[in-house]
């Protein structure tokens, strides 16, 4: 009984390269399955907020809020510019586009970091204090490791590293800050905007 | 010389860049206008960079540096220039089958320390009171060995999938190889640390690490957090890498109800891994920074400002939400490899389809998504909402019904079989009946009513034994022997695989029942001391007894392997006549596997089947001149 036909070693080897655009097919679903896991992380901060605060929130910054979410909503169109123009291979659009988003992104950090963090709650002010804290600060964690992105990238575009046809990186890196921003665009009515403020 | 080794590199790595981290750190406490020295801070940070250090110096960090750089990283293959063979298993290497050999051995290693650890607090358990360690230490033990355990548990799994499945898909590799040789190194760090914490402090919380105990634990703690974290990235990583290789790079012909049956269990396993261990990441976390900068997740204490706020407090009950939310799901990350071995195994052994390939196909991706519902069958004691107490409950006990339906197609796999009785087979054999105890004394914990009584017993340490030895642990050893003429291009000794069988498996059922048993009768979980009135302490005996014959039964293992590895008989290609793809290419597998794709042309389980072919491994009809060299030559 034969369960397979036989095996030949083929004369020589050919080297087990995969073409480039296979290789894209498969960073695009490794990358998206990667947003996959870390939603579940986001999902579980979301849940805790819900957990701890259920239907109440501490009394923020209503127009720091609105200011910090616009500015992040509105990077995500620069970064939209910049993948286009570098499928246009239109360097010096791309390389602006790219630090546009970078100093947006910076702003945000600024918003929450530098104001948001220094009002009236701090880390240590129970479930507020504590979930505040946490959500914000995992979401400007991933907002720094986005501009630290952006920036290799154009750096990496200065030299000439990405072209019309050949451009992961620049792909990997708006889709990433993409998430980034859409994290925010749950995370925002969240903090804000849901349950009431309870008055002592 | 020996700086030529990653391992060494990263360790070093690891030293400068844990002093470095603890460095700076004090250098800002002292800006900050702190105490220099804070040791949680200072060493949470040193860890942390010591980490990133071990990463750079093993080189895994090497190409993706460059690519920042913008400088060309072509593709390493072969053992590395200049060195001897042996040493691509002790550093960066991008192959799957060396990476799946480090996980493999990594896993050994772990298991022998997890079982020191074990067989410590288990002498101190033959008496009454306490003789040899204190209690601090013997809660540390119980919690290490619970934990090493399952970083054994989880590099047994990514040994198995990442040496098997590009091989059984026919992938040339794994899709990201980068990516697989980080998803191996960056748990060494984790392992690393979690050892390291037994000797700063160690833990006394057990595996689960639950606040509030965990939030006032002695430092150890935040090692094994920050350990248990970087092998949670591990087991991401490896996830996002397999189910991107499976989806995309499968051979021709390989549909979905053609692919070998561990790959199913691999792709379920992967699902649980990618999504649910971000939840014990994040759970672990919270306590950490609750610890290091007072954000009170699960403190119920307020501050007066908080209260000014009218913020509500911490809870501990959403830490046990978090966590079982992955660590329920985990125990299937731990098991549903170790039945894909079985269901694999089963037919080659008994020379018979595969009973219900798509049921169990199928069981597994259902076993992996219904376990997503189950989580708070942990908490039923815990002081948890009343009301998910019974949903929980019915959750619970629907899975015993995927899980019934392998047991199912393993029983008519076996009937009416042609059986032999090989090491790989009694292994299979014993995990099936391992399993079975593991499995029946699951719906009692279940079910609420009777789970009052059996929680946190040692009933409970029964159960979650017999299900690991079982699902994983034995089918893991059957895998080893089975895979390693393939790997080494030798033979194990049989004899001596009888015999490591003939010890472990009979043990191991004193084990768990005696541990079932005592637990019935009033033994406490995790506790170090018990009432001799109980008349518990024969079975105390028992259980030691033989948990050493396992720790012996595990040195002949590991001899076995070792010896035969260099002195072995010479293996042929299909020592086992399987019809799977990785047996029709020679022993040792060359170092790119297939030289040209095979085409996947019938069912894969079809044995005894007159003229049935799984795979055509010559599609390009290349002159068949060296013929026969399929399954039809093997030693059965
Ligand atoms: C028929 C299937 C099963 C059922 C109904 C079941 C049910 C349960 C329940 C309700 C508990 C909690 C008991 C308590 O703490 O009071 C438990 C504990 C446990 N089970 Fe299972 N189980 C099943 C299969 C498995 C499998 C396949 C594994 C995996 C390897 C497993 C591993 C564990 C572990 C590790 C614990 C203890 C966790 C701890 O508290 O440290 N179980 N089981
Ligand atoms: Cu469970």
């Amino acid at each position: 009984m034969s369960v397979a036909t036989p095996y030949v070693e083929p004369a020589h080897h050919e080297h087990h390269e995969l073409p480039y655009s296979e290789q894209l097919r498969n960073n695009r679903l490794g990358l998206w399955l990667f947003f996959t896991s870390e939603a579940f992380m986001f999902i579980g901060l979301l849940s805790s907020r819900f957990y701890l605060w259920g239907n109440t929130r501490p009394d923020l910054d209503q127009t720091l809020g609105l200011i910090v979410t616009s500015v992040l909503l509105v990077s995500s169109f620069f970064m939209n510019r910049a993948e286009t123009a570098i499928a246009h291979d239109d360097r010096p659009e791309f390389l602006r586009s790219l630090l546009i988003t970078a100093a947006l992104g910076i702003a945000f950090l600024v918003g929450v970091v530098g104001f948001e963090w220094q009002g009236h709650i701090g880390p240590s002010d129970g479930a507020y204090g504590a979930v505040l804290f946490g959500m914000t600060g995992m979401h400007a964690l991933h907002v720094v490791s986005g501009v630290i992105f952006i920036l290799i990238v154009w750096n990496n575009g200065r030299k000439g590293s990405f072209s019309a046809e050949r451009h992961w990186g620049v792909e990997a890196c708006a889709i990433w800050w993409h998430y980034v921003d859409l994290v925010w665009v749950f995370f925002y009515p969240a903090l804000y905007l849901m349950g009431h403020v309870v008055h002592g | 010389m020996i700086l030529s080794l990653g391992l060494v590199r990263g360790v070093i790595g690891m030293i400068i860049g844990a002093i470095l981290g603890m460095a700076v750190t004090m250098l800002i406490r002292i800006g900050m206008g702190l105490a220099a020295w804070g040791m949680e801070p200072v060493s949470v940070v040193g860890a942390l960079v010591g980490s990133i250090g071990f990463l750079l110096g093993v080189g895994v960090l090497t190409d993706w540096i460059k690519w920042m750089q913008g400088k060309p990283t072509p593709m390493r293959h072969g053992p590395p220039e200049g060195k001897p063979a042996w040493t691509r298993y002790f550093g960066t290497d991008y192959n799957h089958k060396v990476i799946g050999i480090q996980y493999t051995v990594t896993g050994i290693a772990l298991l022998f320390v997890a079982g020191t650890l074990a067989l410590t607090f288990r002498l101190e358990l033959v008496q009454p009171e306490l003789q040899y360690i204190d209690t601090n230490t013997f809660n540390t033990f119980v919690g290490a060995h619970g934990i090493v355990m399952i970083g054994a548990i989880l590099m047994g799994v990514g040994g198995l999938m990442n040496y098997l499945v590009p091989l059984m898909i026919g992938a040339s590799d794994m899709a990201f190889p980068r990516l697989n040789a980080f998803g191996y190194w960056v748990a060494v760090p984790g392992a690393l640390l979690i050892v390291t914490g037994i000797f700063v402090g160690g833990w006394d919380t057990g595996w689960t690490g639950y606040p509030p105990l965990s939030a006032r634990a002695p430092l150890g703690v935040q090692m094994f957090f920050l350990g248990v974290y970087l092998i949670g990235l591990s087991s991401i990583v490896g996830s996002v890498n397999l189910l991107t290789t499976v989806t995309r790079m499968r051979t021709p012909g390989m549909s979905l109800f053609r692919m070998p049956i561990f790959v199913w269990a691999a792709v379920a396993t992967s699902i649980i891994q990618l999504t649910a261990t971000q939840l014990i990441g994040l759970s672990f976390l919270m306590v950490l920074i609750q610890r290091l900068l007072g954000m009170g997740f699960f403190d119920p204490n307020l501050t007066e400002h908080a209260i000014e706020l009218n913020s509500p407090p911490g809870n501990v009950i959403l830490f046990q939400h978090l966590f079982w939310f992955y660590s329920h799901p985990a125990v299937y990350v731990f098991i549903l490899p170790g039945l894909g071995i079985i269901s694999e195994l089963l037919p080659v052994f008994c020379r018979k389809p595969l009973f219900g390939y798509k049921w169990i196909a199928l069981s597994s991706i259902t076993i992996a998504l219904v376990g997503f519902l189950v989580w708070a069958h942990h908490m039923f004691a815990a002081g948890m909402e009343d009301y998910l107490r019974v949903p929980f409950m019915f959750a619970t006990l629907l899975v015993a019904v995927p899980t019934g339906v392998k047991f199912f197609s393993w029983t008519g796999t076996l009937w009416r079989g042609k059986i032999t009785l090989e090491t790989p087979m009694l292994f299979v054999l014993g995990s099936i009946s391992v399993f079975l105890i593991g499995g029946l004394t699951g719906p009692p914990n279940g079910t609420v009513s009777t789970d009052l009584f059996l929680h946190d017993t040692y009933w409970i340490v029964g159960h979650f034994h017999a299900t690991m030895f079982g699902g994983f642990f034995f089918p893991f050893i059957a895998a080893v022997y089975y895979w390693f003429p393939k790997v080494t291009g030798r033979m194990y000794d049989e004899r001596l695989g009888k015999i490591h069988f003939w010890i472990s498996v009979p043990g191991f059922w004193v084990q768990s029942l005696t541990q079932a048993y005592i637990g019935l009768h009033g033994m406490r979980r995790r506790i170090a001391d018990y009432d001799p009135a109980l008349g518990i302490q024969t079975g105390h005996v028992l259980i030691t007894i033989a948990g050493f014959a396992i720790g012996i039964s595990m040195i002949i293992f590991v001899y076995n392997l070792v010896v035969s590895a260099r002195r072995g008989e010479v293996a042929v290609a299909n020592p086992w006549g399987s019809r799977s793809p990785e047996f029709q290419i020679p022993s040792p597998i060359p170092e790119h596997s297939y030289a040209q794709p095979f085409v996947v042309v019938g069912e894969p389980y079809d044995y005894a089947l007159p003229g049935s072919t799984y795979v055509n491994m010559n599609p390009a009809g290349l002159a068949a001149g060296g013929g026969g060299g399929g399954g039809g030559g093997g030693g059965k």
